[in-house]
């Protein structure tokens, strides 16, 4: 049974017949011991929809979902009390800057030792060496001195990783990072990447990794959620995604990146931008943006369907692309 | 014709002076230690390091925001540093400067028109209708429509508002433009669209670029050298293809094999780096490089290694020397 289970999760924000949706209809699972990326571009709801798991999302932001489970019990469903239990026990989350996300008025040391106290508890000292034990797994120099250090007095992959300390402080396992390495140097990148993937190895955790990144996720990711303004317009095994995209925006984001262009050749922008609250296009979302777009596509929304012949692959689009990067007609 | 070289630093140096305490003795960063490199007209230089390597030290040199502790910078053929208040003004029309983070870099209280207009009123005499026609000519350049002259920047998308600023940049017919991560802070598909803006320009126009980046594969692309810099100290230098396809200073290698990439056949094998950049303020004696670096000798541990022409390219490292890397 898969741990994290969501089926047709939306999450709207303002009132009225119209609100806006941020997440719209979107379905996944993560098994256990499961590296699931999920990649898009800035506003198509990626964060939105790991909040929505943690129960993060405040008013006058609306969760619904058909199914929202974790290892079988319905999260929609639990009472507050029980739903935190299980949020910071079982799933726990990495937010992308951890600058901002440590608090600045107490130790470092203080901040684990809180989240070990509220899940489990112990004695001062219990918690203390626990704590330590901790730091030194995530791999930082001086864990007994650096258990008494503020916040500021760490640099920006130090800090990551106290957050990721925090986070695996009470054996979850689900583990959400949600774009854990963009304010990071790459060097420091590599080693924060290392670090997770490692610890998931070595706990069996499921780990679902947000980020923009795209060859970030093909290195380390199992498969691969591609998103676009909300909505999932392709899942698929990393190994394939990368070679064969069947969705046109997989197709445009990958030939976007310079990797993707010889010498100083000119870059095959997609055009325009992700569509906002006020500009969602009729039927499919990514019309507008799309070479291979017709009439149909301007009038129906297409369904997230198995592409033919692989039922490891699901697409949103009419004319999936073949092998050779064309849309089949 | 002007001489192809375009901009010349030579041996340029900034250090600043840091108090730790009332009583204490004051301290000196060293942010940027003798860095020399020349630009063509038309050329990209890419400046690739970790922050804190003295990137943005650079750019504010370059711009003439600040002036060099020690060395010389030599703008088409003119020394920077001996000039008087008026060749300054004049000098800093040539090089204009493109900020990392549209969000901040434009006034969310002017629209786009003064945003584009205030250099010209600043450093030149041309009527205000002459100035609009300017902006206008610039934005058509750049791909932004002539009734986008009377919105503010809050009405503009992240990939919008890098055009409107390199339309700023370019409103004095500079020669040299500095772009500080110009597109660290957009999208994907969108950092194509502005990359592509860039390239074209240069071509159209003859710009060059000293472009600063820590994205690999997008310098890779854009750039005709590339300089690496660690610590204040440039510690390989040489043309793109050879420093991507054989980079031999072993924090290159590291910094190329930890970009992720896309293409199985592109990886190559990890090179660890252990700890951080050290703090500027307590350097390391000898090679800056050689409490990370795996294949530290004793020799590194004291002596400074020199920048010498070595395969090619420019590179600082014992290792490479002695041919054991």
């Amino acid at each position: 049974m898969a741990l994290l289970s969501i089926k047709n999760l939306t999450v709207t924000f303002g009132e009225g017949d119209n609100p806006f949706r941020a997440v719209d209809r979107i379905s996944y699972t993560v098994d256990e011991g499961e590296v699931l990326g999920i990649v898009g571009e800035s506003g198509s709801g990626k964060s939105v929809s790991s909040l929505s798991v943690m129960g993060l999302i405040d008013y006058p932001g609306k969760v619904k979902a058909d199914e929202l489970t974790f290892d079988g019990s319905d999260l929609l469903s639990l009472s507050a009390n029980a739903r935190r239990k299980i949020t910071g026990d079982d799933i726990a989350m990495i937010f992308q800057d951890p600058m901002t996300s440590l608090n600045p008025c107490f130790t470092v040391g203080y901040q684990i030792v809180e989240a070990l106290k509220v899940h489990g508890g112990g004695s001062k000292k219990e918690l203390k060496a626990r704590a330590i034990e901790l730091l030194k797994q995530v791999g930082i120099p001086a864990p007994e001195s650096r258990f008494d250090n503020y916040p500021h007095q760490l640099s920006g992959g130090m800090s990551q990783r106290m957050m990721i300390a925090m986070a695996i402080a009470c054996n979850p396992r689900l583990l959400i990072a949600d774009e854990p390495t963009t304010a990071l140097d790459v060097t420091i990148q590599a080693q924060i990447i290392d670090l997770l993937v490692n610890l998931q190895k070595a706990r069996g955790m499921g780990l679902i990794l947000i980020t923009h990144d795209l060859a970030l996720v093909a290195e380390v990711a199992h498969r691969i959620v591609v998103m676009y303004a909300g909505q999932i317009v392709e899942m698929a095994p990393a190994d394939q995604l990368f070679v064969t995209p069947r969705h046109p925006y997989t197709q445009a984001l990958l030939r976007s990146l310079p990797e993707h262009s010889a010498g100083h050749a000119r870059l095959q922008a997609l055009p325009g931008v992700v569509p906002g609250k006020h500009d969602r296009p009729q039927g499919c979302l990514l019309n507008p943006r799309c070479p291979y777009a017709t009439d149909r596509c301007r009038k129906e929304e297409p369904g997230l369907q198995p592409y033919p012949g692989n039922s490891a692959r699901m697409v949103k689009c009419f004319y999936p692309l073949n092998d050779e990067g064309s849309p089949a007609v | 014709m002007s001489e192809p070289i375009l901009l010349e630093a030579r041996d340029l140096k900034r250090h600043y002076d840091v108090r730790q305490g009332p009583f204490k003795p004051h301290a000196t960063v060293k942010a940027l230690d003798g860095v020399s490199f020349r630009v063509e007209r038309g050329k990209t230089l890419a400046v690739v390091g970790e922050s804190g390597c003295g990137k943005s030290t650079l750019a504010k040199l370059l711009t003439l925001i600040e002036q060099p502790t020690a060395g010389q910078l030599m703008l088409d053929g003119k020394d920077v540093s001996g000039a008087s208040k008026q060749e300054l003004a004049q000098l800093r029309q040539k090089i204009q400067i493109i900020f990392q983070n549209p969000y901040g870099s434009l006034n969310p209280r002017q629209k786009i028109g003064a945003i584009l207009e205030e250099p010209l009123v600043i450093n030149t005499s041309l009527t205000k209708a002459e100035r609009k026609e300017k902006a206008l000519a610039i934005m058509r350049k750049v791909g932004l429509k002539e009734e986008h002259y009377q919105r503010y920047p809050h009405m503009f998308s992240g990939g919008q508002r890098q055009r409107i600023a390199i339309a700023r940049g370019l409103m004095l017919n500079p020669s040299v433009v500095v772009a500080d991560e110009p597109v660290s802070a957009l999208d994907v598909s969108v950092q194509a669209q502005v990359l592509n803006l860039m390239m074209d320009l240069q071509d159209e126009l003859g710009l060059s670029y000293i472009f600063i980046s820590h994205d690999l594969s997008v310098v890779e692309h854009i750039a005709d050298e590339v300089m690496v810099m660690y610590l204040g100290k440039v510690v390989e230098k040489g043309p793109t293809a050879t420093i991507f396809d054989d980079p031999r200073h072993p924090y290159t290698r590291a910094l190329l094999s930890s970009t992720p990439r896309l293409d199985p056949s592109k990886r190559i094998e990890k090179v660890k780096l252990l700890g951080e950049l050290p703090s500027p303020l307590n350097p390391p004696a000898g090679c800056p490089f050689h409490g990370r670096c795996q294949f530290v000798q004793d020799r590194c541990k004291s002596e400074v290694p020199p920048l010498q022409s070595l395969q090619g390219r420019l590179i600082a490292c014992h290792g490479v020397e002695e041919g054991r890397l």
